[in-house]
């Protein structure tokens, strides 16, 4: 009578529940779907396509396709890898990521998703784009180049803070992250290194101060794991090499 | 000094506020109103506009910063945009604008320091059978040539008020060269609107059903499923909303369809409405058709001093329907369904992710209808006709006629009205087109096809389109075309999702490599690449078929590519010469040793 739901993913079986999307029921089964623009603790997005999967023949982002009976999924394909790949290529030199360089460096979501999906070099085109570094604030720094317009800092600060810092502004490739006041900077507004918007950065765009390089480069979040068994930055505690949760 | 200046922007700002009635959803209208007056959205104004909508001013900022017709820096107060589709350029426009550049000494894009000319350049206005064309101060100017131009320079010079410049130059043909049965029989304004009152809605949806009806705008859902979904959705209150959002370049029937046939447009709309149990309406009109808004507000009044619009309609005491126009303003995104409907609620136009669909959770997450115009005006035939007749034309998946947009290199530019199934050679021969290499069909979302394919067959089944035709003769470099595509999906991405973001700027910048003569084999197989990974992981339609021309190209016309290769395997992306520049200008070297020779490169391998 009551079959239990489920599709399938690479050919195992995934049971879900009426309103998970693929990635919710993936992600519950213990099996990981690279993803930037997705936290489950927000509404999905759907903007970054690194979670890019093949639902019967049609490709689509599993962060935001409802999961139904008797779907076939498609993850770990050669075949979406490079998609991926790509995508990841794409973000690697719209902005400026120098990874060596980097505090956040090995504990970076953006670099764990890219070495996960077999990216070894950016591939296209660099864009060079010059972006400025928001150092006002005391507890803070924005690095803008490091910014890939995931929004999940927009959303939490709007959603989870109720203060509304962050924003996206401008079309198309001129699209970037803004700061909610007149002078645009973030020392003008009420951010605080313990609201959600500082722990959600899947990259090293929002920064902590006064604490760089307190863990080892070598014994950092993804240097010995990869990002499908350790987990996203933002989930994890701050005893593991994951944001601060207070 | 301040004081005043200020005092009267909150002056101007509370009053077009409250001309539409403080409500957020017209935000977008709002800033219109606020720039027509005052040229451009300074920052202050902005937050002036938040504060008595009550909104957040990071709202107002990002629509402020979206579309292309709102300035956030100073406009000169005659603003000047030449339309730059592919059709306007074989028409000489780029000549035409340097020209105007020149009389008038102002540099392209850029405002005269004495703050009275800004020329620029848009995406296509829509006037491809009568361009070149451009905008001025948002209205239509049509046919320029240099005597035009001569005159045009004049009147900004003396700052003669639009209004007083001559008629002819804004004058806009309609062009039908061929009807059928949408733009060739009579309608009797009310018709429909009296057989949905006669024989029930029900009734004229089996006759939608039978009609096979499907979207004009391209895509092809079935109309009546449309209808369907939307009336049994759960919700009392529900939407109908005419797509006039024309923005696919060489389009131009829907433009034509508003000027001489709105009551038709409006007459389906309402029929919509009695059908899924809807009383509003909202046409989004691309902000490029402006110039048809004070003739369609005069419409909407005629129809509802008839009893066509309004409550009551036709005496019925529980059949009420009124439209509102929302003027668009520059983004082609709007064209995509739950894009227009962000807009319609006053926000930047991004894509929405569905599902949900409109049809159960469209403008402000209530049931909407969202139909092309001249799917609209087809539905008000069907009702009166019958959708047997409809369905007697036309192949056996795509029922009835189809407007097509003719322009590029024939001799008959304008509107043509065929059965569906009419073949692409069949449509050459009527429209004058002798020498055609190639057709863009459909836009640049479209397909580009070559000879070899004029036998195959406009229609669902075959080679689907909204309407756009574009002809390339044999004098034209199809790479012109292609590079002009490719800065068009550059400019119009929203800059949502990564793919569309960075891969429109990624393929411009490699058709651009290899149109200049410094493309090599790999980088058509990177073209290959990039635009299958776009093709199948974008956000919207948009993304997804933005490499479309560039595939299609590769495909119809490998000549034009090869033949400007460099013989080589492979040439850096960029000029390591001048990549150095800045560090010569930094540390002020002109020597001879600052400088790469080709020697150096050829050393190191950066040239062949």
């Amino acid at each position: 009578m009551s079959e239990e739901l489920s599709f399938t993913l690479d050919g195992r079986r995934i049971p879900f529940q009426d309103g998970q999307t693929v990635m919710d029921a993936a992600l519950a089964a213990g099996i990981y779907i690279p993803h930037l623009c997705f936290n489950p603790d927000f509404a999905p997005h759907g903007s970054c396509r690194v979670c890019l999967v093949k639902v019967n023949s049609r490709f689509q982002a599993s962060c935001t396709t409802p999961a139904a009976d008797g779907l076939a999924v498609q993850s770990e394909t050669e075949e979406l890898r490079e998609i991926r790949r790509g995508i990841l290529q794409m973000l690697f030199v719209e902005g400026n990521h120098v990874c060596p360089a980097c505090e956040k460096s090995g504990a970076c979501q953006l670099q764990a998703v890219a070495y996960y999906v077999g990216m070894l070099n950016p591939h296209f085109s660099h864009f060079y784009p010059r972006r400025p570094v928001d150092a006002s604030h005391s507890e803070a720094v924005i690095d803008f180049n490091r910014c890939i317009l995931c929004e999940l800092c927009v959303r939490a600060s709007r959603d989870v803070d109720g203060k509304n810092i962050f924003a996206v502004q401008g079309r198309g490739i001129e699209a970037h992250l803004v700061v909610n006041t007149p002078s645009g900077k973030l020392g003008a507004t009420n951010f605080s290194i313990h609201d959600k918007a500082a722990q959600v950065c899947p990259t090293g765009a929002i920064l902590t101060k006064h604490q760089g390089y307190n863990t080892p480069i070598g014994q950092r979040l993804y240097d010995r794991k990869p990002i499908s068994v350790v987990g996203d930055v933002a989930h994890l505690p701050e005893s593991r090499g994951g944001r601060r949760h207070d | 000094m301040a004081e005043p200046q200020s005092s009267a922007l909150t002056e101007t700002v509370c009053d077009i506020v409250q001309r539409h009635s403080g409500m957020p959803t017209r935000l977008l209208q709002i800033l219109r109103d606020v720039q027509d007056q005052l040229t451009w959205l300074a920052p202050e104004t902005l937050d002036q506009v938040a504060q008595e909508l009550g909104i957040s001013p990071n709202k107002v900022h990002s629509v402020a910063e979206f579309y292309s017709f709102l300035y956030t820096a100073p406009r000169g107060c005659y603003d000047i945009l030449f339309s730059d589709n592919i059709t306007d350029r074989m028409l000489g426009n780029r000549e035409l604008l340097h020209y105007l550049c020149d009389r008038l000494k102002v540099d392209i894009g850029e405002t005269r320091a004495d703050g009275t000319v800004t020329v620029g350049t848009t995406s296509c206005t829509g006037m491809c059978d009568q361009g070149p064309a451009a905008l001025v101060n948002g209205y239509t100017l049509t046919r320029l040539d240099q005597t035009r131009l001569d005159r045009i320079a004049e009147l900004v010079e003396s700052r003669m008020p639009l209004e007083q410049w001559p008629p002819e130059f804004f004058e806009v043909s309609s062009n039908i060269r061929r009807a059928d049965i949408l733009l060739g029989r009579h309608f009797a304004d009310g018709a429909a609107l009296r057989a949905v009152l006669k024989r029930g809605a029900a009734v004229i949806l089996e006759e939608m059903v039978k009609s096979g009806l499907r979207g004009q705008g391209g895509a092809g859902f079935k109309s009546a499923a449309k209808w369907i979904s939307c009336r049994d959705a759960p919700g009392d209150v529900k939407y109908v909303v005419c797509n006039a959002d024309e923005g696919e370049p060489g389009t131009f029937k829907d433009r034509v369809l508003m000027q001489d046939f709105a009551d038709l447009v409006f007459e389906g709309m309402t029929l919509c409405g009695r059908v899924i149990g809807a009383e509003h309406g909202f046409v989004y009109l691309r902000g490029e058709y402006r110039y048809l808004l004070p003739s369609l507000k005069a419409t909407l009044q005629r129809r509802r001093e008839a009893g066509l619009l309004g409550n009551g309609i036709l005496g019925d005491p529980t059949f009420n329907f009124d439209i509102d126009i929302h003027l668009g303003a520059g983004a082609y995104v709007c064209g995509e369904e739950s894009a227009l409907i962000e807009s319609l609620e006053g926000k930047h136009g991004v894509p929405r992710i569905r599902p949900p669909f409109p049809t159960t959770h469209g403008y402000l997450n209530k049931p909407t209808v969202v139909n092309n115009v001249e799917t609209f005006a087809t539905t008000a035939k069907i009702a009166v006709e019958g959708g047997d007749w409809f369905a007697s034309r036309g192949t056996l998946e795509s029922k009835g006629t189809k407007l097509l947009s003719l322009s590029g290199d024939c001799e008959r530019p304008g509107i043509y009205e065929y059965p569906f199934g009419v073949t692409v050679r069949r449509v050459l021969e009527d429209c004058g087109a002798r020498d055609a290499q190639g057709i863009q069909m459909a836009g640049p979302a479209g397909h580009m096809i070559s000879a070899k394919q004029f036998d195959r067959r406009i229609c669902f089944e075959d080679l689907a389109t909204g309407g756009s035709f574009m002809v390339f003769d044999q004098s034209r470099d199809i790479l012109d075309g292609i590079r002009n595509f490719a800065h068009f999906f550059v400019h119009e991405s929203c800059g949502f999702c990564t793919p569309c973001r960075v891969g429109t700027s990624l393929m411009r910048d490699l058709v651009i490599k290899v149109h200049t003569g410094h493309g090599t084999l790999y980088d058509l197989d990177e073209m290959r690449n990039l635009g299958r990974i776009m093709q199948v992981s974008c956000h919207c339609g948009l993304g997804q078929t933005a490499p479309n021309p560039v595939l299609d190209s590769l495909e119809q016309f490998p000549e034009a590519y090869e033949q400007r290769l460099r013989a080589t395997t492979f040439e850096p992306a960029f000029d390591l010469n001048a990549a150095l520049e800045e560090a010569r200008q930094i540390s002020g070297r002109t020597d001879a040793g600052a400088y790469l020779l080709d020697e150096d490169l050829l050393l190191i391998g950066a040239m062949p």
